[in-house]
């Protein structure tokens, strides 16, 4: 797609949102029976997949901690996320959003319970529409808390960004390829910031609104993440799991067989 | 649930009490928060169940292992946590020989055991030498998750003692999450739908008269449906061991009501 003429048109951006909304969320805890944690997350067109494993034995063995845990994510973006086929396996860039987005969730994560343990964090990319990192760590941090890890708190994220001169929140596709800045940041709902990066020009009052922006959007993210989370154990009064985890099998030792 | 129960989201304030702050919490600047996503109850002390989360061995817990590998003095045993846990040959409840470690216990055996020890390293001891615990070779396994294990053995263990009296089971819940039942196959069968019921639903109120109405339901429901007992009949055969013989179950059955499991945990109904 070329360059679009105008990115705002009388205040509205070419999907229709006003300057300082966010995209649809829709957001799905406990999607998978294999892992402890997981959650299923929309963010506008983005489609991602958290999971999270643990803690548990690390393997391979030198990478554990004596006195903490070790946190590991794994961003992925899966091959027909994007409109041309992407090569899969880690490049550059899902290094790069691996360890960012990973040390966006460390801050928060009470690590030193878990000596000597793994927490592993996947995040599967199954649809890109500009802000994946964000929606990853969205994802991720609800699945954390659907794995009973212990936690300071919930981590939101979204991006702001310039196009046309004005700040937007939480750009799509069109506004992050030709937009003039693009700045995700994750945050902690008292306002602690754990990501910050920054793509483009701001000056330091922009930078300064931008955050601003960026704060209102994390906070209205957080109170998504929570009802969501809340919701998973109020849609499930007695309702048997037709295929029950793998792991919940029950096993015969001997004992009295036929009757 | 009563009232002061609430779900809440790791971060969530919880009060200004930072005495009173317990497990499931943190405190910062006079504040307390919960650290997890649980239930909080605010009665007394503050604190949160996590509705999830691995099996974390302390001292003093009763859990079942099962024997992943027998090395030179140690067996190591799998306890459905982060650590494994290290049964050692001088924590057996007799002198063996290191070269018969695995005549007594081999891998896939499992056993009732205690957590003697656990180090900040997280090296976590395990030991066989008391009356109550013992390698366990009948009956059946199932695992729930860890922070249900509370709900299900209820207030002075009530719900426990629900379950074995309408089931005729003897249950033993390992503080991992591991439950041991043993009994006829069809007072399993109901103790296991019983106990995955509790553990769907622990979290919603009335957990206690709903297991009554579910135990006077399962009483009155027409007779089985015979293709579902051929199938469990097959499944059963297939898994059990070939020397356990029809007399020694005789014999099992009828010491057991006051039996073991009973006497060890010392909740004789």
């Amino acid at each position: 797609m070329s360059k679009p003429e105008k990115l705002i048109e009388n205040g509205i951006r070419l999907d229709g949102r006003k300057p300082d909304e966010l995209r649809p969320i829709k957001i799905k805890v406990g999607v998978l029976n294999r892992a402890d944690g997981s959650c299923y997350f929309e963010f506008g067109g983005n489609k991602v997949i958290a999971a999270v494993y643990g803690p548990r034995e690390v393997h391979p063995r030198h990478q554990q901690k004596s006195t903490s845990a070790v946190v590991r994510y794994r961003y992925n973006m899966a091959s027909f996320s994007v409109e041309e086929r992407k090569r899969p396996g880690p490049d550059r860039r899902s290094i790069e959003v691996s360890k960012v987005s990973r040390e966006a969730l460390e801050p928060v994560i009470f690590q030193e319970y878990f000596p000597r343990s793994a927490i592993d964090i996947f995040v599967e990319v199954l649809q890109a529409d500009a802000g994946t990192r964000t929606a990853g760590i969205n994802a991720a941090s609800i699945a954390l808390a659907d794995a009973g890890i212990p936690m300071k708190s919930l981590v939101s994220a979204c991006a702001v960004g310039k196009v046309d001169d004005t700040l937007v929140l939480d750009l799509n596709k069109d506004e992050d390829n030709y937009g003039q800045a693009d700045m995700p940041i994750a945050m902690t709902p008292d306002g602690k910031i754990t990501l910050l990066q920054m793509d483009g020009h701001l000056t330091r009052d922009e930078f300064k609104e931008g955050l601003e922006m960026a704060k209102i959007g994390c906070l209205a993210i957080h109170e998504m993440q929570k009802t969501a989370l809340i919701e998973k154990y109020s849609s499930q009064f007695d309702e048997p799991n037709d295929n029950p985890p793998f792991s919940t099998g029950s096993s015969q030792i001997g004992g009295d067989a036929v009757e | 649930m009563e009232m002061d129960k609430k779900l809440v989201t790791p971060g969530e304030f919880l009060s200004d009490e930072v005495a009173l702050a317990d497990e499931g919490t943190y405190v910062e600047d006079g504040k307390v928060f919960s650290s997890v996503f649980g239930i909080a109850s605010l009665k007394n002390h503050i604190r949160v169940v996590p509705l999830s989360g691995k099996y974390i061995p302390r001292p003093g817990d009763m859990i079942i292992g099962i024997v992943t590998e027998v090395s030179f003095s140690n067996w190591i045993v799998d306890i459905r946590s982060p650590y494994e846990g290290l049964l050692h040959i001088s924590e057996f409840p007799r002198r063996i020989e290191n070269t018969d470690m695995s005549k007594y216990l081999t891998v896939g055996d499992s056993i009732m055991t205690l957590v003697r020890d656990v180090d900040p390293k997280m090296k976590v001891e395990l030991t066989l030498n008391d009356q109550r615990l013992r390698q366990i070779k009948e009956g059946r396994i199932i695992d729930v998750t860890p922070s249900k294990v509370p709900r299900l053995i209820g207030r002075n263990g009530s719900m426990i003692a629900m379950l074995k009296n309408e089931t005729n089971c003897n249950i033993f819940v390992g503080q991992n999450g591991r439950i041991w039942l043993t009994g006829k196959d069809k007072g399993m069968d109901m103790a296991v739908k019983a106990i995955f019921k509790i553990e769907r639903e622990s979290h919603i109120p009335g957990l206690t008269d709903r297991m009554i109405k579910f135990f006077k339901d399962e009483k009155h429901k027409p007779i089985k449906e015979p293709e579902k007992e051929i199938v469990e009949t097959e499944e059963v055969k297939i898994e059990e061991p070939a020397e356990v013989e029809k007399p020694a179950e005789d014999v099992f059955e009828e010491e057991k009501p006051g039996g073991i499991l009973d006497e060890l945990l010392g909740d004789n109904k």
